[in-house]
C-alpha cells in the first residue's frame, strides 16, 4: 500500500481548512471517470442513431421494439453483474455464476414441470422459484465455506465450483434441454405490462434492492471496507468469514434468479444458460467502473456497463454487421474502461497498483 | 504529573512465552491519566509482544492487567477496545475507499429511517461526528465525503487517532506512529499526542525516534530482550542514558 504522497501541505493548527487533495479539477477527472459508462452508452446510442438514419433512414434508439429487446437482452448478464459487484467489491470474483445461473434453470424447469399437475400453476410456478433459487445458494454456499474457512484464493475456488455446476446443471437437464410444460410460466418470460417486458419489471425491481443493499446498509458498507483493506476491517470488528459466506450464497442466488427468468423466456431449461454470459457479467462491472482490486464500484455503473455491452450486441446486428464484431467491440470497451480509471487514479494521486 | 492519581491502566508482572522463547518477562508498569509513557528497546525487545498482550491479540502466559483498579482479560482486541484499550497501528487500519465518518464508525455503523420505515446508514450523523472529533484534534476537513485515500500520511493518522477520541478510548496505544512521515507530518502527531494528553487519556507510545519520545512522553521505558532494562522520567534522563540501556551498556 502507498499512500498518497506528501506534498509538504503546511500542517499549521491555526484552525484553516487543509487543503486535501481535492481541488476543482480533480474532482472534475474524477466525475468522468466515474460516469464513464454512462459516457460510454450515450456515445453507443448516438453512433448507432447516426449510423441507422444515414444508411437505411431508420431510427435506433426511438424505435420502442429496439428498447424492449436491447432491455431483454440486458435481463440476464446484468443479474449476473449484480451479485458479481458485490464480490468484485469484496476484492474476489465469481467464475461460477454462469453454471449455477443454468443449474438453477434446470431446476425451475423440472420443479415446475413436476409440481404443475398436482398443485397448479400459479403454485408450481412459485415453488420453482424457490427450489431453483435455492438449489442456487448451495454452490454459493460451497464458494463461500472455501473463500472465508479454508481461504482459497475466490479464482480458484469458484473456478472449481464453475465445473461441478456445469455437471450437475447437465446430468440433470439429461445432456438436453428441459421443455416447461406450463402456460403460465411462458406468459411471465414473454408477457407485458404497460409495454415492459414481466422479466424487465423483476429485474429493475431486484437490482434496485440491491443498490439500497449496497450503498445504504451495513451489508454494503462493509463489503467495500473488506475490498479496500480486509485487515481494517477485521479490526474494527466486521465478521469477515460470516460476510463472504453470505455474499458468496447472495451472488449466487442473483444468478438463480436469472436462471429462472431464462427459463421463463424460453419457456425451457438449459444447463448451458448463462454460459457466454459469466464473461460479460465481469465486463460490466469493469465498464461500470468497478476495480478488479476491490474497494469500489456500483451497482447503478454495473447497470451501465451491462446496457452498453447490450447495445452493442443488438446494435450491431440492428446495423447489420457481421457478431463477430461484437467481441471485438466489447473488448475495446472493457480495455478503454480500465485504461480511463488508470489515467484517473494516476491523476488524482491515488494508489495505482497494489 | 499527578503521581497520586489511581492509574487507568496497570501491568503486574507481565509474562508471555512462545514455547521456550521468553518474549517478555515479569514485565510491570502503569499509567496515569494524562501520561505519556514511551516504549522503547531493540527490534525483538518485547515491546510488540507486550502491546498484544494488552490489547488482547494474545493472553499472556502469567501475570496480571488491571484497568482503573479490576482486573481484566481480554480474550479478542475487540473486548479490549470495548473497555477503552485502542491501538493504533502502523499501518493505520483504515479503509482508504471510505470517508472519514465510514472509518470512524467501521463496523459499528449508525442507522436512521427513510420515509419512516426504510433503515439507512446514517451519513449525516456519520460526517457531523467526523467534523467535530477531527475539530478536536484540530484538524479541520474541507470535504467530509471525500475517501480519505485524498489525505496525507499525517491526516489519515490523526483520522485514525480520532476514531479512538471518538470510542472514547481511555488508553491509545500508538505503535511507531511517526515512522513513515515527512518532518512536518510528524510535528502534527506530535501536537495530536499532546492533546490527547491535555483530554486526560493514557498513551503508550512506541518509537525508535528518540527526538519524538522526548518531544511528548512524560516517562520512558526501555526493554531489553524482554524484561525492564530500565525506567526514567523524561525529565531526568538523557539520550545517551537512554541508548546505554537499549543496548546494555
Amino acid at each position: 500500500m502507498t499512500t498518497t504522497p506528501t506534498d509538504g501541505t503546511p500542517v499549521a493548527s491555526n484552525g484553516r481548512p487543509q487543503a486535501d487533495h481535492a481541488d476543482l479539477a480533480k474532482t472534475l477527472v474524477q466525475r468522468i471517470a466515474d460516469l464513464r459508462a454512462w459516457l460510454f452508452l450515450a456515445a453507443l446510442i448516438i453512433g448507432f442513431e447516426a449510423w441507422a438514419r444515414s444508411s437505411f433512414g431508420g431510427t435506433f434508439i426511438f424505435n420502442p421494439f429496439n428498447l424492449q429487446s436491447i432491455a431483454i437482452f440486458a435481463v440476464a448478464p446484468l443479474l449476473l453483474a449484480t451479485g458479481q459487484t458485490f464480490v468484485i467489491i469484496s476484492g474476489g470474483i465469481d467464475l461460477s455464476l454462469g453454471f449455477i445461473m443454468g443449474l438453477a434453470a434446470v431446476v425451475a424447469a423440472h420443479v415446475i414441470n413436476y409440481a404443475t399437475p398436482g398443485m397448479g400453476a400459479p403454485t408450481a410456478i412459485l415453488l420453482g422459484f424457490l427450489v431453483a433459487i435455492l438449489v442456487a445458494g448451495i454452490p454459493g454456499f460451497i464458494n463461500g465455506l472455501l473463500v472465508s474457512r479454508l481461504r482459497v484464493p475466490p479464482f480458484i475456488g469458484t473456478l472449481g465450483m464453475f465445473g461441478v455446476a456445469r455437471g450437475v446443471a447437465f446430468l440433470l437437464a439429461g445432456g438436453t434441454t428441459v421443455p416447461v410444460h406450463n402456460p403460465l410460466f411462458a406468459t411471465i418470460g414473454n408477457g407485458r405490462f404497460i409495454g415492459v417486458p414481466y422479466i424487465v419489471w423483476i429485474t429493475a425491481v431486484f437490482v434496485l434492492v440491491m443498490h439500497y443493499l449496497l450503498s445504504q446498509t451495513r451489508f454494503g458498507q462493509h463489503n467495500y471496507a473488506i475490498g479496500a483493506n480486509p485487515q481494517a476491517a477485521r479490526r474494527a470488528g466486521i465478521d469477515i468469514k460470516s460476510h463472504l459466506l453470505r455474499l458468496y450464497i447472495m451472488s449466487a442466488c442473483c444468478a438463480g434468479l436469472a436462471g429462472v427468468l431464462y427459463s421463463a423466456r424460453f419457456n425451457a431449461g438449459a444447463a448451458q444458460a448463462g454460459e457466454p454470459l459469466l464473461l460479460d457479467s465481469v465486463a460490466a462491472v469493469v465498464i461500470g467502473g468497478a476495480s478488479l482490486f476491490g474497494g469500489s464500484g456500483t451497482i447503478l455503473g454495473t447497470v451501465a456497463g451491462a446496457f452498453v455491452i447490450a447495445v452493442i450486441q443488438y446494435g450491431l446486428v440492428f446495423v447489420n454487421v457481421e457478431p463477430f464484431w461484437q467481441f471485438i467491440s466489447v473488448g475495446v470497451v472493457i480495455i478503454i474502461s480500465v485504461l480511463i480509471d488508470q489515467a484517473q487514479r494516476r491523476f488524482s494521486g491515488g494508489r495505482i497498483d497494489e | 504529573m499527578n503521581d497520586v492519581a489511581q492509574p487507568i491502566l496497570e501491568v503486574s508482572k507481565l509474562s508471555k512465552h512462545f514455547g521456550a522463547v521468553q518474549a517478555l518477562n515479569d514485565f510491570s508498569m502503569a499509567i496515569r491519566p494524562g501520561e505519556v509513557v514511551a516504549l522503547a528497546g531493540d527490534n525483538g525487545a518485547g515491546k510488540t509482544t507486550l502491546i498484544k498482550a494488552i490489547s488482547g491479540v494474545y493472553p499472556p502466559t502469567s501475570g496480571e492487567i488491571r484497568l482503573k483498579g479490576a482486573p481484566v482479560s481480554f480474550s479478542t482486541p475487540q473486548e479490549a477496545r470495548d473497555q477503552g484499550i485502542e491501538t493504533i497501528y502502523q499501518d493505520l487500519a483504515l479503509a482508504d475507499n471510505l470517508s472519514i465518518g465510514a472509518n470512524i464508525f467501521l463496523g459499528r455503523e449508525p442507522m436512521t429511517r427513510k420515509f419512516g420505515f426504510l433503515p439507512v446508514l446514517d451519513r449525516k450523523k456519520m460526517a457531523d461526528a467526523a467534523r467535530d472529533t477531527m475539530a478536536l484534534l484540530d484538524f479541520h476537513v474541507s470535504r467530509l465525503d471525500a475517501p480519505v485515500s485524498n489525505f496525507s500520511g499525517g491526516q489519515r493518522q490523526a483520522v485514525a487517532i480520532g476514531r479512538a477520541v471518538y470510542w472514547d478510548a481511555q488508553i491509545l496505544i500508538m505503535d511507531e506512529p511517526t515512522a513513515a512521515l515527512g518532518v512536518p507530518e510528524q510535528r502534527k502527531v506530535i501536537s495530536l499526542i499532546h492533546q490527547l494528553k491535555a483530554q486526560g487519556r493514557g498513551v503508550i507510545f512506541i518509537s525508535h525516534n528518540l527526538q519524538d519520545i522526548f518531544a511528548v512522553s512524560d516517562r520512558i521505558i526501555v526493554l531489553r530482550r524482554g524484561v525492564t532494562a530500565g525506567e526514567r522520567k523524561i525529565s531526568e534522563t538523557t539520550h545517551d542514558e537512554v541508548v546505554k540501556l537499549m543496548v546494555g551498556g
